[in-house]
């Protein structure tokens, strides 16, 4: 399958990168890894893009790796629909202290407008 | 972490647990704060582990006594305040603070069985009362936007909403000034 992981650097997001990655070995997905702006992040971009590098070289996989700039929801799914991907995965909402979990705006706006499955990851 | 806000005046003095009250349905309830004992802490898990799982939030109360168990141990750690409606020896319900940084994270829940008697609105003003009383300066919390009536709830005590624009909206309340209050506090150093 050709799937679109979009990480932008919370804890999640990155939970997200090796639940991916990690199918991505078994199934043998076509999987491009996209590093988008998320201004909550404490991680910046350059150390997102290292740590996406990373996974995919451990797993030994033949994965892209990206760096999208820009509003990320929309560059996201802008993305999805010119490349044909078949689904979107991402980081499945940040816990708070008291274990309540919030999803995050990037994740709240692909659901919400891309037109392929989303995959929300736990 | 995110800039939350809190309206700048704190709330008026709130009552300070144990209380006690007649619910609507003429049931004798008592607020007191958890005393930290395996009854109390037995009681908890009982009542979550009957929990209609319809009134989940967010992801909590989770499901399973495993995972209640392992919850209920972290936000009854020593750092959190928490407060519980008692029916008898039964737990109604129960409502929470959790630190966070320099403020705290609430959240309140009532057994199906006893909800709509008006045991939510002396249960989170006795929690208040007891982290007001314990020098609590802020709490926040989140709420989804369909549920009116805790909406309408945290407004009626005070809380005013801080953030608006994603699923869930979040909340602020102030309880205590702080010292030094609207200057840059934490900026000089302690020693």
């Amino acid at each position: 399958m050709k799937v679109l992981c979009g990480i932008g650097g919370s804890d999640d997001s990155f939970r997200a990168l090796d639940r991916t990655v990690d199918r991505a070995t078994v199934a043998n997905d076509d999987l491009t890894v996209a590093v988008v702006d998320n201004e909550d992040s404490s991680v910046a971009p350059d150390e997102a893009m290292e740590r996406a590098r990373k996974a995919v070289d451990e797993a030994e996989i033949d994965a892209d790796v990206r760096r999208v700039g820009g509003d990320p929801g929309s560059r996201l799914v802008e993305l999805a629909e010119r490349e044909e991907f078949e689904e979107i995965v991402l980081g499945g909402g940040h816990t708070s202290p008291m274990g309540k979990i919030t999803i995050g705006s990037i994740a709240e706006f692909v659901l919400l407008n891309a037109k392929t499955t989303v995959t929300l990851v736990r | 972490m995110s800039d939350r806000g809190y309206p700048e005046a704190a709330v008026d003095a709130l009552p300070v647990p144990p209380t006690g009250f007649t619910d609507r349905e003429e049931r004798t309830v008592e607020i007191r704060p958890y005393d930290g004992s395996e009854a109390a802490h037995e009681s908890l898990v009982e009542m979550y582990d009957s929990f209609d799982p319809s009134d989940r939030a967010q992801g909590i109360p989770p499901g399973g006594e495993k995972r209640i168990r392992e919850w209920l141990d972290a936000i009854l750690a020593e750092d959190c305040h928490n407060v519980i409606a008692w029916c008898g020896d039964e737990v109604a319900g129960h409502a929470t603070l959790v630190p966070d940084g320099d403020a705290y994270e609430l959240a309140i829940f009532v057994h199906q069985e006893y909800q709509r008697a008006g045991i939510g609105t002396h249960l989170i003003e006795g929690l208040l009362g007891h982290g007001q009383d314990r020098g609590v300066e802020k709490v926040w919390l989140t709420v989804e936007r369909w549920n009116r009536a805790a909406v309408s709830l945290y407004k009626k005590i005070g809380f005013e909403t801080s953030n608006a624009e994603s699923f869930e909206l979040e909340m602020g309340l102030r309880l205590n000034e702080g010292e030094g209050d609207g200057t840059a506090e934490g900026d000089e150093a302690a020693d």
